[in-house]
């Protein structure tokens, strides 16, 4: 199961192609809001991966990756707004940044032993730390927020990030569909193996020779290296941000959430989970204003609705729904 | 020339001396065995030699280097494989993957360890089994596996703990017959802790007696099973 891709059928590889080349034409035909509808899609699939490096491969949880999505994001922000740096030299910054914070958050909580869900509690109070920091930090505009300029959307211009969405569809694309050929490249790689050696079973993992402090810090390293490049397109796509929003709890889950409901420590879960939670979250909103009580529409139905069925997949698809599909599919087990 | 040498090893647990002042030698190419009644200190040994948790007071060399103080994964890499009393396979993973991890120790790459792996299911019979995932194999099956595992480490000394416990005595003639022939043909030193006599009969040549965490007697199988104080802490002093 955990190798799907790694060793998939040529069936498979043929259909993963023809969505890639379905989603590269598809522009031409969608609509602005569907456009906009899959750069959050393309977003999750990217972030949910970089996320399930570090449970689906090495099982370490964290529910604290909104620190590095923030630190890319405000990195490479101010580096444009305060010096007029392109974004992609502050995403190096905000690579570097979260790479040192997820070494740090890592090495404390793995050379002292805090593991599983005392971990997790490591990760998220390292995010909220940081959100109160942030908070508070004026030059930055603190809780009121960073805004960047927002230009004219005619002129696409990758260099600054300046542009129509189209643009950022495609950026995401891209990013989304090289993490994929990454993971798929690490779990067939001696890394790979160590990774899900370690979350099988440390104490045996270690026993075959395995250090596992230093493969678990490559991994916590590696997935916030690559989640703070998500923060940093996503800053330049909505032109604002705030502590609240960016380093919150909420985000770390959103980002979760995708991979989860997809399959943990699959390959393809994350991008299906970011699929199926937006298209339902978006069918939702349109179900939601039909759902009327006399003439007035019902607060939160959207959320009920929303949990619901999130709560039923997880309830009947436990490994998620990636898993079942590829069977139904005949990709393999 | 001994391959292990263990020196006044001493475990303490809170109260519980465990392990006091054992020493012995495993020499090269040997099949040692180590017994005792439960609780005599055999697994404390083990784990000790394995670097699970520091020992008090003692030596432990290999080939003459000192190995204690070393983590698990760096005495692993220092040549000494284990496998533990409860299995520990990796559950979720096809049973070529776990024999692959074990295999990477030594291998080159991946390609490399999946031949190493394929060699070393093979010889123990688990080579048709191999894309199903460890947690579906049956108890004799994860034994097997875990011995593949820490076999595929290229391993100079193998720490075998209770291979046998659970083998119906046809499964046990085969696991003999498996290690008297990688003991032969690849030259491979093995310290087992057993409890299946029949097994350690077979196999060992010399054996070592735990109670208390003490060694009572050592010897070879013939002599150590007429030995009285041998007798005594298996069957009670008046049976003697």
């Amino acid at each position: 199961m955990n190798r799907l891709l790694a060793t998939a059928s040529p069936r498979a590889l043929a259909a993963l192609a023809g969505l890639f080349v379905v989603l590269l034409v598809a522009p031409a035909f969608l609509s602005g809001y569907l456009i906009a509808v899959m750069i959050v899609i393309l977003s999750l699939a990217y972030v949910g991966q970089a996320w399930n490096i570090m449970l689906g491969f090495a099982g370490q949880l964290s529910i604290g990756h909104a620190l590095y999505f923030g630190l890319g994001a405000y990195i490479a922000a101010a580096g444009y707004v305060k010096f007029g740096l392109s974004p992609w030299i502050g995403l190096i910054g905000g690579v570097v940044a979260a790479a040192i914070a997820g070494a740090f958050i890592g090495a404390l909580g793995f050379r002292f032993r805090i593991g599983g869900v005392y971990f997790a509690l490591l990760t998220i109070a390292f995010a909220e730390c940081t959100r109160i920091l942030f908070d508070h930090i004026a030059w930055l505009g603190g809780s009121a927020g960073l805004f960047l300029p927002v230009a004219s959307r005619d002129t696409n211009d990758l260099w600054t990030l300046r542009g129509a969405p189209v643009m950022f569809y495609y950026v995401w694309l891209v990013l989304t569909a090289g993490l994929f050929v990454l993971c798929r490249a690490l779990l067939a790689s001696r890394l790979g193996f160590y990774w899900l050696a370690i979350r099988e079973d440390e104490e045996a993992a270690r026993a075959v020779g395995i250090d596992s402090f230093r493969y678990k810090m490559f991994a916590v390293m590696l997935s916030a290296a690559l989640t703070s490049v998500a923060g940093v397109i996503h800053a330049f796509y909505f032109n604002n941000l705030f502590p609240e929003t960016t380093f919150s709890v909420g985000r770390s889950i959103e980002l979760l959430l995708g991979p989860i409901i997809g399959g943990v420590g699959t390959l393809f879960g994350p991008i299906l989970g970011a699929f199926v939670l937006t298209s339902l979250s978006e069918s939702m909103t349109v179900l939601a204003e039909h759902i009327q009580l006399g003439s007035k529409a019902v607060d939160g139905i959207k959320q009920v609705f929303y949990g619901l069925i999130v709560i039923l997949i997880v309830l009947f698809q436990r490994r998620g729904l990636w898993p079942w599909l590829s069977r139904l599919l005949g990709f393999g087990r | 020339m001994s391959v292990l040498e263990v020196e006044t090893l001493s475990k303490r647990f809170r109260g519980l001396q465990a392990v006091k002042s054992v020493s012995f030698a495993v020499p090269e190419h040997a099949i040692v065995a180590l017994i005792g009644p439960n609780g005599a200190g055999k697994t404390t040994i083990f784990n000790l030699i394995a670097g699970v948790f520091p020992l008090d007071e003692g030596s432990i060399r290999l080939d003459g280097r000192p190995i204690h103080g070393l983590p698990p994964d760096k005495v692993c890499r220092a040549g000494i494989a284990r496998t533990f009393q409860l299995v520990r396979p990796f559950a979720g993973l096809t049973v070529e993957d776990n024999a692959v991890i074990g295999a990477l120790r030594a291998a080159p790459d991946v390609a490399a360890a999946r031949a190493v792996a394929h060699e070393v299911l093979g010889r123990i019979g688990l080579l048709d089994r191999r894309n199903q995932r460890a947690a579906s194999l049956t108890l004799p099956d994860r034994k097997r596996l875990e011995v593949a595992r820490a076999l595929a480490t290229r391993p100079r000394l193998l720490l075998l703990d209770e291979v046998m416990a659970g083998l119906r005595p046809t499964e046990t003639d085969q696991m003999v017959a498996f290690f008297r022939a990688i003991n032969r043909e690849l030259g491979i030193t093995i310290l087992l802790i057993e409890h299946v006599m029949r097994a350690v009969m077979a196999l060992a040549q010399h054996v070592i007696v735990l109670n208390h965490g003490e060694k009572i007697c050592e010897g070879t199988p013939e002599s150590v099973v007429r030995d009285p104080a041998v007798l005594a802490c298996y069957l009670g002093e008046e049976a003697v």
